[in-house]
Parts: C-alpha cells; structure tokens; sequence
C-alpha cells in the first residue's frame, strides 16, 4: 500500500482546481457544484466553500445519489450491495454550469450515471467534471473537465481517497 | 458537515415480500430508508428512473381494489417497468383456471414480478413456493398487507422522527383486517405499543395471544396515543351482523371531532382508505389538521418503489 | 385336498379371547382350525419368530370415492393400500357421487371389492338422502343389503328434529348411526382450527365449539332413544369430556379417532401447506393430550384412518380452496406406534383391541378375533421394523399424506384374508 497523495497535496489540488474552475467560468452565469455519493458530496462542499470566497457570491452545492442509475443493477453483484440513498439537491439546476465532482474517474461508468440522474432532474446550461483523481481505464468516451492528480494505476488495484469528513483521515493511498 | 460512516450494511436477500411477520426490525428499517430514496421522483419534472427498465410487473388481481392497484402501477412505472393488469373476479372456491395455472402462464409470456392481491390468505405464499418471479403480497384474505403496513409506519417514522416508546391505536374490524395485522407486526418490531380497538364481535378469537392490548372503548384510548389509524368497515366481507347498526357503531367507534378535542394535541390520524366519511370518522377530522391521509398514500408511492427495487435486486443477485 | 397355512412361534395376540402368548396360528382353507402349540407338519409353513400375529386389522373409516371421483381413488387401489398395510377389513364411508343411499349402491360396493379379491369391503349408508340432512335415506334397504353404518359424512346432520326421527327409526334395524359431529352454524367457512395460528395466518377457523355442540346435541338424543351412536374422529378435549360423562351415563356410544389427531397440532399448517388441512382440522397440543388420556382411559372404541385421498392438482391450491383431507392408510399402523406405543401410553394387545376387535363389534362383524372356527382373517407385524415413510411407494392413487419422510416403526409383514395371502412385504 503506498500513499499517493497526502493531506497538504490534496489541499493544493483543490485549490488548484477551484482556481481553474474560476477562471474558465463567466462571472454573470450562475453556477454550482453537485457532489456524487458519497466522497464525491465532502469534495463538492470543500469547492463551493472556496468557489464561493473567490466569487464574493454563493456557490450552492447538492449532493447526488445515483444508484437507481447505475448499469450494473440487474447483474450479480459482488459482496457490495448498492443501498439507495437520497439526493439532495435544494436548488433549481435549470440554466446553471453545474460542476460535477467525484473523488474518482476511473472506467467512466459512474460519471455517465451521474449525468442521466442530472438530467431528469433539469436542464443545466452545461456539466462539467471535476474529480480528484484521474486514473487511466476508461471504458466510456468520458474525460474529466477538471482532472487533479493523474494515476496510471494498473487495472488490478485500488486507488482508495480517505477525506477527513468521511473517513477521519485525509490522504489518497494505492493498493 | 459530519457524514455517517458507512456501517455494516444489510444484505436485502428476499426477492418475495410476502408479509412483516418474517422480517426483523432491521429489514424494515432498510425498506423505510430505501423508500427515502425514492421520494424526490415523485416531486420532480421527470418522474421516472430507470432501475426497472426492460423489467414486467404484473398486477394480478383477484379483488376489487383501485387505489392499491394503481399505486403499484404508478411505482413500477416511474422505475421504467413495463406493468400487466390482469384482474380476475373469483370466488374463494376456485373456477376455471386455478390459480398456480394463471401464475405460470404469464411467467410463460416471460415476467418478472408478480404483485398479487387475493382473498385466500397465504396464496402469495403459494405462489412464491411454484414459480421463478418475484411475488409481492398486495393483500391476502386476512392475513397481511405488507406494503400498507410498511407505508404506514414510514409515514409516522417520518413526521415522529422514531417510532420507539409511540402509543399507537388501531380501531375497527380487526378481525377481518390484513392491514390491522402488517400493521401490528411492523409497529412491534420498531418499538411502538400497539393498542386494538373494536367491538368484541370484531376481534380476532386469540387477540390476547397477540404482542398488542385490546379495548372496547375508543374513549378510554383517544387521549392516552399518539396515532391512531382507523380501519375502514368493509361492509361487503362482513358475515353476519357483528353490530347492531352503523349508527351505533359510530357511536362507540367513530372519530368524532368531540373525541379528537380530547386527543394529544400533536396526534397523527391515519386510514388506508378509502374513507367511508361519517361513519369511521367525521369529514372535519379526516380533512383537518392532523390528518395525514394524503400523505400516507404520497408516501405508499415511495414505499412500493423501494419494495420493487429490492426484490429485484435480490433476484438479479441469484439465489 | 384341504389348504393349510401354519403360522408358527409368533407372539400371538387375540384380546377377544384373552390370548398374548408365543404360539402357534394353523389356517384350513379360510378359517382358524387351531391356536395353541402346533406340532404336526402342515402345507404351507410361515415362521413368525418375533413377529406378532394378530387378527386382521379393520379401518371402519376410510373414503375410496368410487362412484364418482375414481382418479383419487377406487376400491381397487384402496383395498389394494388397505392389505398392505394390514387391514382384513375396511369400512367405506358414503359420501361418493352418488352418495350410497339405497341397497342397489351398497350391492355396487360389494361387488367392486369381490372383483378386487384384496381385503373385505363394508360400507355405511347415508343418513338422509343425497346426505343433505332433510329426508331420511332408505335405511332398511340398506341394512337388509348389508350396509354396517349410517353417516351423512363429511357434514353433520343440522337440524336436530331431523336427527331424532333418524335415531328412532334406525332402531328399527340393529346398525349403528355415526355422525361427523360439525354444527355449521359454528363452523362457518372454517379451514382450520379457530386458534392463534387461524389468527395470524388469516384464515376463517373452525371453532372447537362446532364438533362439541353437535356432540352434546346428539348425546341428549341417545339418552332419549337409547340407540347406538358411534362419533366420529373425534377432536377436541370437550368432545373427550362429552363422551367421559356419556360413557359414565352407560350410553351407547362409541368414538373413534385418528393419527392425525394424535400426532399433528394447527401449527403444522403455518406454512398453508395443504397436505395438512382436513376436517376435523388439526387441533392445539392440549387437545392432543385430552386424547391421548382418553385413550389411556379406555374411552376410545377405535382407531381409524379417516383416508381421505386428493389428487395434487386438487390439493395444489390455495389454502382456502383445497379439499380437506389426508391420505394415510398405508402408515397408520407405524403412525399409532408412534403416537401410543412408544410414548407408553398402550401396549401392543390394548392396540390391537382398538384396531380389530372393538372396530368389529361397532359394526357388527364377526371379525376382530383368532377363535377357532372363526374367518381366517390375520395380520402379521414386525413390531421392530424400522422405515421411512415415502408416499411415492403408495399403492394409493394418491400422496396427499404429510408423513413424507418421516421415520417410523412398525411394518406388516403378510396380511391373510380369508385363509389366502394377500399381501407379503
């Protein structure tokens, strides 16, 4: 197991994602960030605390569920059974650039979901995606916006995030 | 934002829901938080996902019964199921085809879940034992009527936070109630006292052996719970006549404004529907403020959704 | 030439004439020449070393549906199931369609058995006509053919006026009246025990009070016409209590009851499985006990089967809709073993009166016992032969039996109707 990421690199990254975000978005636009289950949901409130400092205005920020969404409901799982959640989006996402956030890219299959879960709730201006960690493997034509650290993990292992809200530790290890 | 770490979580195995007598507290505490899940489709513009897609649901119904039937419909169309209504009248002696033969010629057609609704009490069971589809109990004779139950205690679960250490009255014809008995069974395992109230012709034979108190007075109750669900007069499965006259026993039974005055300010006044205005209580009691009819059958939607979710998951998952 | 049959070194046991001892049976053609220690050569030798040696059993209680439903059962496939399982004689019940209500459908009985040639086939009569408890049944016709009972089985008769004048003008011929004690004003549309299991499986139950208010009823008639009455399968401890204090009274009343209702209570029905519905439906474990004394007590004159066969497609409904009953006569035996010789409560001579000799003198055959002289009707049992009970080896046309796979003691070995071997493990 070896650590990829430490909590002061992960500080950085958001940092540095934020302020790219910042600088590609027209400042009269509306904008917000949704969070996918469940880590997805700590990174989003992190962004919108500092999208919002920056802007001097409130960047509101939902958390998505997309369970009912994914491909793979109808095939025997493994040991991990997908329990539905809520999503909790207190905000209309119509007409808005909604900055969707995951800890992990990976194969795609879960960005795609988010995406139909998004979309039957409204009509957003446009998506774009953020994640912490991009790895290579995709299995979709689906690439992040707004990548943070690049992983070439091979296709065998984890790349596990632990964030400090969720987990009590913050650091992004490799098994 | 503190966000709960993932506990050890249930591993929902059942592809039948047959009744709440079998589950323990923390299966039906999962449907509940499931069924949370499921709430905003109902509320927002697309009303649809698609967990069920490519799926077929059966309605199969041998009883009289729209609003349940319909709100299955619903739930398994806003999963993107396809739904077969296939409703029979027959008598408790079967004519014609029996019952396992209509079962397995629509499994023939290819289905995957079959919601039955059936005056002989353990038919879902029966089906469950002789074919490969998933089989939800829609109401048995008088045996259960597991997502009533299930939407009942969510709906309380959701206004009291908890359902642990609530008085909760059940008035009516218990005897011949399915939905008196989900009710029971639910209630019980999540913490709550449950009290049975009726005229002595209308209990069942060995109510005391059952986990519940037993009153023939409404008056002696109302002040003393915090939720009390009237159960309607089925006047067409009454035999006999257990009462005198319907003006007498809403005399004895009914939800009279006079008696909520004397209820718990905060108490929650249920009924599965539909309601027989006048006679199980008055119209100002079932329109007023603590009623929460409506939202049982917003929250029935919810449930059902979950219910069908999860048995399908479970069958996807194999034996 | 004369054929002889030796049945030699069994344990012998007639309670008609007071015998339980090892000895020696010899038959000569079809009757009982001889009991006692036989030395001299015979044709035909069965050695009988630890076995029991006993007269033929009689079931006065089973359901071959011929006329009218022969795919569950005929009077061949019956009495082919009977003699394999140790029964001589058999007493069919009339609630065939037709229901047997005159001398010609009593004849039709005997002469399917005659064809049979496997065990002796007697029938009851109805009590009233097409047994629906309004007009009396051509009772002396019956009797005069032979008919050993009257029953409108499968119901009670309802109105008590009806049933009195039933009772007075079968004094007339010396048969036995015998009634499915089921007021159905109690009944209703019962299919099980009324109980808490009726309650939490939501199923309409059948109220002890249904048998025990029939019961009492007829028991004020017998005090008033002293005609014989025989209740059968009987259920419940207030029934137990009933025929306590008739029997006490000196009435003539006989009873009679069946494994079922010593071995099974209402909770076996928890899962609707059907095998387990019949009428009179299974009981709670206090009635068990109240039966299982009466019969310790000497209250109970027999020991039947009630053999109430069902196809599975017939069986295979819901539990509402499928027909009452249970198909055991090919394990009845090893089920009484179970139910009261192994928990102590009889002994092998005291069975064999409930199952040969007293089921006899209820109706009126000269059966039942090994006296010289007497039909050579003799059943041989390995008291120690230990199985598995597997409905698919049934000879019956049906499987409705809920003993599948149960493991039990007690086999017949050969059974002898009439001086012939009819049946050999």
């Amino acid at each position: 197991m070896k650590v990829i990421l430490d909590s002061e690199q992960i500080e950085q990254i958001l940092n540095d994602l934020a302020g790219r975000i910042i600088s590609e978005s027209p400042r009269e636009l509306d904008i917000a960030v949704i969070g996918i289950r469940s880590r997805g949901e700590v990174l989003a409130q992190r962004l919108s605390g500092r999208l919002s400092q920056q802007f001097g205005k409130n960047v509101p920020y939902g958390t998505l569920d997309i369970t009912l969404y994914r491909d793979d409901l109808n095939s025997p799982q493994g040991t991990v059974q997908p329990q539905v959640r809520t999503t909790e989006i207190s905000f209309d996402i119509d007409d808005k650039i909604i900055i969707l956030v995951d800890d992990v890219l990976y194969t795609g299959r879960s960005a795609r979901a988010a995406m139909d879960a998004l979309i039957d709730l409204g009509r957003p201006r446009a998506i774009k995606l953020a994640v912490l960690v991009d790895r290579v493997g995709r299995e979709f034509p689906i690439q992040a916006d707004y990548a943070g650290y690049k992983s070439d993990a091979a296709p065998g292992q984890l790349v596990q995030v632990f964030l400090s809200e969720s987990d009590g530790k913050e650091e992004v290890v490799l098994e | 934002m503190a966000i709960k770490r993932k506990s050890k979580q249930l591993k929902w195995r059942r592809k039948h829901l047959l009744g709440l007598r079998e589950l323990n507290a923390e299966e039906i505490t999962y449907i509940l938080d499931t069924a949370k899940g499921f709430e905003l489709i109902s509320t927002r513009s697309v009303k649809k996902a698609p967990p069920l897609r490519g799926k077929v649901v059966v309605n199969l119904f041998f009883e009289d019964s729209t609003r349940t039937r319909n709100s299955f419909a619903l739930a398994a169309n806003r999963l993107s199921a396809d739904v077969i209504e296939f409703t029979k009248k027959t008598s408790a002696v079967s004519k014609g085809e029996t019952l396992l033969d209509t079962a397995r010629n629509l499994e023939a057609m290819g289905i995957d879940i079959i919601v039955i609704r059936h005056s002989a009490g353990g038919a879902p069971k029966l089906l469950s034992r002789n074919i490969n589809a998933c089989v939800i109990n829609a109401g048995d004779g008088f045996c259960e009527h597991p997502t009533q139950g299930l939407l009942d205690v969510y709906t309380i679960r959701k206004i009291k936070g908890t359902l642990d250490g609530l008085k909760i009255a059940i008035v009516g014809d218990i005897a011949h109630s399915r939905v008196a008995r989900s009710d029971m069974w639910a209630m019980t395992k999540l913490g709550a006292e449950v009290i049975f109230v009726g005229p002595p012709t209308l209990m069942p034979t060995q109510v005391r052996r059952l986990p519940v108190s037993v009153s023939y007075s409404l008056d002696e109750v109302i002040e003393k719970v915090d939720v009390i669900n009237m159960l309607r007069i089925q006047f067409e499965r009454l035999g006999g006549n257990p009462f005198p006259s319907v003006r007498e026993y809403s005399h004895y039974f009914g939800l009279t404004v006079e008696r909520m005055k004397r209820a718990k300010p905060d108490i929650l006044v249920m009924h599965p529907g539909p309601i027989n205005r006048g006679l199980e209580m008055e119209s100002e009691v079932a329109d007023g403020r603590n009623s929460v009819i409506l939202e049982q059958v917003t929250n029935g939607l919810a449930v059902r959704m979950a219910v069908l979710f999860l048995v399908n998951q479970a069958a996807a998952q194999g034996d | 030439m004369n054929s002889e049959l030796l049945i030699k070194n069994g344990r012998v046991i007639d309670p008609a004439n007071g015998v339980d001892t090892e000895c020696d049976v010899l038959i000569i053609d079809d009757k009982i020449a001889d009991v006692g220690k036989i030395e001299k050569p015979a044709q035909k030798v069965i050695d009988a070393t630890g076995k029991l040696v006993t007269p033929g059993l009689i079931d006065i209680h089973v359901h071959f549906r011929e006329p009218g439903d022969e795919e569950e059962e005929t009077i061949a496939s019956g009495s082919s199931a009977a003699v394999a399982a140790g029964f001589t004689s058999v007493v069919c019940m009339p609630n065939t369609k037709p229901p047997i209500e005159n001398e010609t459908d009593v004849e039709y009985i005997h002469r399917k058995a005659r064809q049979a040639r496997k065990t002796h086939v007697y029938t009851m009569g109805a009590i009233t006509k097409k047994r629906e408890g309004v007009e009396l049944a051509e009772m002396g016709f019956m009797a005069e053919a032979g008919a050993v009972g009257f029953t409108d089985d499968g119901r009670g008769v309802q109105d008590q006026s009806v049933m009195l004048r039933a009772l007075k003008y079968a004094d007339m011929f010396d048969v036995i009246v015998a009634q499915h004690c089921q007021d159905n004003g109690f009944a209703g549309n019962g299919v099980m025990n009324a109980g808490y299991y009726s309650t939490i499986l939501g199923l309409p139950g059948i109220d002890p009070l249904a048998e025990e208010a029939m019961l009492w009823r007829d028991i004020q008639l017998v005090k008033k016409t002293n005609v014989r009455y025989h209740a059968l399968h009987i259920s419940t401890s207030g029934s137990v209590e009933l025929i306590r204090a008739a029997k006490k009274d000196s009435l003539p009343i006989t009873c009679e009851v069946t494994p079922h209702h010593l071995l099974l209570t209402d909770e076996c029905c928890a899962e609707y499985d059907t095998n387990y519905k019949v009428n009179p439906p299974l009981r709670s474990a206090k009635d068990i006990e109240a039966l299982k004394e009466a019969v310790a007590e000497g209250l109970i004159d027999a020991l039947v089967t009630d053999h109430a066969p069902h196809l599975q497609s017939e069986k295979e409904l819901e539990f509402l809709a499928a027909p009452f009953g249970i198909a055991s006569l090919e394990c009845v035996l090893s089920l009484y073993v179970k139910a009261l010789i192994e928990p102590g409560i009889l002994a092998w001579p005291a069975l064999i009166r409930l199952m040969a000799e007293k089921p006899a003198k209820i109706i009126g055959v000269d059966k039942g016992t090994l006296g010289v002289g007497k039909q050579a009707d003799v059943t041989i049992i390995d008291p120690k032969a230990e199985y598995e009970i597997d409905v698919n080896k049934f000879r019956s046309k049906s499987k409705n039996c809920p003993y599948h796979g149960w493991k039990v003691t007690g086999m017949v070995e050969k059974t002898i109707v009439g001086g012939e071997i009819r049946y050999e493990a």
